[in-house]
Formats: C-alpha cells, sequence, structure tokens
C-alpha cells in the first residue's frame, strides 16, 4: 500500500495488529534527546514558576539546608562524640547529595501527570516529559552546592585528583534520575496510590542510609550496606568527595542498579508508551 | 498531497478514575475470584471505523456530545494509539485541539510564542518569523512583553488564536470553536481562517453546529456512539437545506 502513498512531508502510521512497540520506544527516546531545548526551556519555566515573587528563590533551599547542616552537626556531633571537623564534611555532602537523590525520586513521580494537558493536546515523545523532571531537579539540586564548598573551606578538608570521579557519579544519578522518571511517572500515573508510598519509603532511607550517621559505625554490618541502593549511588558522589573514592563495591552496586533500573524503564516505556495518554 | 486512511480503527477509552483506579481496589478486586477479572471500567469510544479521506477533501466530524468527535481528533494527531485497526496519516499534521494547552500563564506573549515553537519543534529563523507574524496579527502592543496572566480575557483569546493558526499543516484537525462564532472576531481573523482552511490539502473538524457544517465542509460523517452512522456529502449527511 506504501508505494501508491504519495511524496509527503511527514507520515504517520500505526497498526494495532503490527504495533512495533520497541521501534516506537526507541524512536520516542532517540526523538525526545535531540529535542532536549524543549525539555531545558519547559524544567526552566517550571524552576521560575514555583519561585516566582520569592526574594531567594531556589536559595531558599540552600539556606534551609544550610541551617538543618548546621543543627544536625552539632548534635550529632556531640552525640558521636566527633569533633566538628570530623562530622561536618561527611554530613554536608551526604545530606546534600541525598536531597537531591531524595527529590528526583519523589518528583519522578508526578513527571506524566504534570503534563496531562500537552500529552492530551500533541504527540511528544514521552522522553521529553522525562528529561524535563531530571533537567529541574539537576538545576534545583545545584544550588546547594556551595554549602558543600564552604563547609570544606571552613573545615579544611580537600579531596585530591579522585575527586574527578563525582562526574561519573552525579552522571550516575541523573541516569537514574530520568529512568525513574519514566518508570515511576507511567506507574504513578497508572495508580494514584503509589507517589505517597514511594515519599514514605524515602523517609525511611533517610534513616537506614548513612547520611546523618558514618558507615563505619555499623562495625561489621557495614558489609551489607552496599543492599542499599541509596548508599550506593550516595557513595558514587561521596567517596570521591571525602573518601578517597569511594568503596569499589559500592561502585559496582550502583552501576549494577543503575542498569536494573534503566532495564525496567525501558522495558516499561516499551510495553506501555502507548497507554500513558489513557492514564494521565 | 495529503491522505487519511483508516481500517477497522477501535479505541476502548477507560475510565479509570471511575473506581476501578486505585492500587487498593485492583488488590482487593482480584482476591475476589473472577466476579470481574478485569475491573475497570471501559467505555468503547470507537468502533470499527473505517474511511478514506483524500486531498482536497474538507470533512466535519458530527455528533452529538460523547459521540466520540474530539476522540477520533486525537487518534488521528497520534495522541491515542488505537487498539486495533490500522491508521495512516499521510502528510504533516496541525492540530488545534486544546489551545490552552502548552500556554504558561506566568511567561509574556512572547515567551509563549517561543515555547510553542519548541513544542513544534521549530528552528531559530523560524521562530523569528512566527514571532513577528503572531505579534503583528495579535496586535497587542506593549502587553506582548507582559505575562500572559495580565491578560484580558479577549487578548487571551487573540494570542491564542493567532499562535494556533500560525502555521500551515496538509492534514488540518480542529475542535469546532474556531470555526463558530466567536472566532469571526475580527474580519482578519476570518481570513486567517480561510487561508489556514483552504492552505490545508485536507481538513478534519469536530462539530455540531450545522453552520459550521455547511459553511466550511465538502463531506461529513456522523459520529454515533463510536460509529459512523453516516458518511457522504454534507447534504446527504445533514439533509438538503432547510427553507
Amino acid at each position: 500500500m506504501l508505494e501508491q502513498l504519495p511524496a509527503v512531508t511527514a507520515l504517520y502510521q500505526v497498526d494495532a495488529a503490527n504495533p512495533q512497540r520497541r521501534q516506537r520506544a526507541i524512536a520516542d527516546v532517540v526523538m525526545g534527546m535531540a529535542r532536549w531545548r524543549l525539555a531545558v526551556a519547559l524544567a526552566w519555566l517550571d524552576i521560575r514558576n514555583r519561585y516566582r515573587g520569592s526574594v531567594l528563590g531556589p536559595f531558599w533551599l540552600t539556606l534551609s539546608t544550610g541551617v538543618m547542616l548546621l543543627g544536625i552537626g552539632i548534635t550529632y556531633s556531640a552525640l558521636f562524640r566527633l569533633t566538628l571537623v570530623e562530622y561536618l564534611p561527611h554530613l554536608a555532602v551526604s545530606l546534600v547529595v541525598w536531597n537531591f537523590i531524595s527529590q528526583m525520586v519523589t518528583e519522578a513521580t508526578t513527571s506524566f501527570v504534570q503534563s496531562e494537558a500537552i500529552i492530551r493536546q500533541m504527540p511528544l515523545p514521552y522522553t521529553i516529559h522525562a528529561l524535563r523532571c531530571m533537567l529541574r531537579n539537576a538545576l534545583i539540586g545545584a544550588h546547594n552546592l556551595p554549602l558543600i564548598a564552604l563547609v570544606f573551606l571552613v573545615c579544611g578538608t580537600w579531596p585530591g585528583w579522585e575527586v574527578l570521579l563525582v562526574i561519573p557519579g552525579l552522571m550516575l544519578i541523573a541516569i537514574n534520575g530520568f529512568a525513574l522518571a519514566l518508570l515511576l511517572g507511567m506507574v504513578c500515573a497508572r495508580f494514584r496510590d503509589i507517589g505517597p508510598i514511594v515519599g514514605s519509603i524515602m523517609q525511611l532511607f533517610f534513616f537506614l542510609t548513612p547520611i546523618i550517621w558514618k558507615p563505619q559505625l555499623l562495625g561489621e554490618w557495614a558489609a551489607l550496606l552496599p543492599l542499599n541502593p541509596f548508599y550506593s549511588i550516595l557513595e558514587t558522589v561521596r567517596g570521591p568527595l571525602i573518601d578517597g573514592g569511594g568503596a569499589l563495591i559500592a561502585w559496582v552496586a550502583a552501576f549494577a542498579y543503575t542498569i536494573i533500573n534503566v532495564v525496567l524503564a525501558a522495558a516499561f516505556l516499551v510495553r506501555f508508551r502507548s497507554r500513558v495518554a489513557f492514564w494521565v | 498531497m495529503a491522505l487519511i486512511e483508516a481500517h477497522g480503527l477501535c479505541l476502548d477509552f477507560p475510565y479509570y478514575h471511575l473506581g476501578a483506579r486505585s492500587l487498593k481496589k485492583r488488590l482487593l478486586g482480584n482476591a475476589r475470584l473472577h466476579t470481574d477479572p478485569s475491573n475497570r471500567v471501559v467505555v468503547t469510544a470507537l468502533r470499527d471505523l473505517s474511511f478514506t479521506i483524500r486531498d482536497g477533501e474538507r470533512v466535519a466530524l458530527i455528533g452529538h456530545n460523547g459521540a466520540g468527535k474530539t476522540t477520533l481528533l486525537r487518534m488521528l494527531a497520534g495522541v491515542y494509539e488505537p487498539v486495533a485497526g490500522r491508521l495512516t496519516v499521510a502528510g504533516s499534521i496541525g492540530a488545534m485541539i486544546d489551545v490552552s494547552a502548552g500556554v504558561d500563564a506566568e511567561s509574556t506573549g512572547r515567551q509563549n510564542v517561543r515555547l510553542r515553537c519548541l513544542y513544534r519543534g521549530m528552528e531559530e529563523a523560524e521562530t523569528a518569523a512566527l514571532t513577528a507574524e503572531v505579534e503583528a496579527f495579535a496586535d497587542l502592543g506593549e502587553f506582548f512583553d507582559v505575562p500572559i496572566r495580565t491578560y484580558s480575557a479577549g487578548m487571551g483569546v487573540r494570542l491564542a488564536f493567532a499562535m494556533a493558526t500560525a502555521m500551515q499543516p496538509e492534514v488540518l484537525l480542529m475542535d469546532e470553536w474556531f470555526l463558530a462564532g466567536d472566532a469571526g472576531f475580527l474580519a482578519k481573523a476570518e481570513e486567517r481562517l480561510t487561508r489556514l482552511v483552504t492552505g490545508a490539502d485536507i481538513m478534519v473538524v469536530a462539530t455540531h453546529d450545522t453552520s459550521v457544517v455547511r459553511r466550511w465542509c465538502t463531506r461529513a460523517i456522523r459520529l454515533e456512539g463510536g460509529v459512523i452512522t453516516g458518511d457522504g456529502t454534507v447534504d446527504e449527511v445533514l439533509g438538503p437545506v432547510e427553507a
């Protein structure tokens, strides 16, 4: 039938008997990535609108993280009988990176529901909405980075050359954030109860993950820490900054969790992409 | 040359929010041993639609509310994929279904035009040309650089209309308000619509306003409960003009 079609600028074809789910999912990701400028513009708008009219804008987050650092730092360094200089760099890096990860996971649950109107109006690649969600949180999270520099300056901690490993570490977080925005975005569009569940789980993991406490405090139980995906991912950024690169086992685990996450997201995208428009 | 070819299109529209949506109900529902295995409310929105629309045809989709007109438009636009059947749309598609979607109230008119261009995937040069065109047509003066949250209703309509119509697709899909009453708010809007409609190779408009159908369309397809119950020239489907 195709050969009798005239020359046209565009061709849209869909056949329910031959849904070509995999090709369409791949095209979704490729075309979505190619239109990153739209995702950046939307992420930027989200931030601007969220903090409209506020004097400090996203720096409110920096301020509140700073206050939290100081409060927890003083109290828990006394509790753990550590000097502030020993404790604060660990806490600063952990808290900032945790906030970043936790925001990404929480907002991943609304990546598609938030864009409901536009999803029903025009067929955009779903990748764009996930990318928008990830980029927005990356930009917001970056506002906390000066805190780490400040704490390092005050405490006189200077990481060595292994600090360059934060680059792959941050990339792992970004990839996971994007994959989760696709995966949780789809699941939570379909089942609206999962969003609040994710919120509670993140709260639980805040205490299960060595953020306030140092991993060494676990003694021999510390060997089990890589079972916690958040610890592993966190360690790929914290390790290079304060631990001379981080444990190899944490890096291996972080890569493994990332692969699982990406494979799951890809499988869901292939299987359910065409259903998202009905779910949002 | 454009073409729309539909063969046996079906669409079930699940209504999750009618109670089947929550995880709790899903889990509990499955425990209730096969009384209702799928346990979701499904409305058959479109059933076995087959039609071919060729170059030069301007088609009205008519029918009551809930007959499936807008759903069919969305399917032609590529938003909903059919659960059965085959659809081919050859030609660049321009959809004017929900014009307020993707508008950011906190941004200025100019920023919104840029945003719309990004949504449509346009290049920098096209964006500049389109911005100039919309600015001239919407005629908002200095309000073009003010957040549209502050616009009066009329100014909002002018900008939305200018943005939506600033394209020349080969296949034009639109919901009725563009052609009905209000859109004729200015002589130049009329002229612009005419250019858009006649410039497109194919137009499909969803409407239940017979005057719109008689004025703009060459063919009508009547939908009732998601099924085609009439397809032919306007006079065939609507009956001759009443005296």
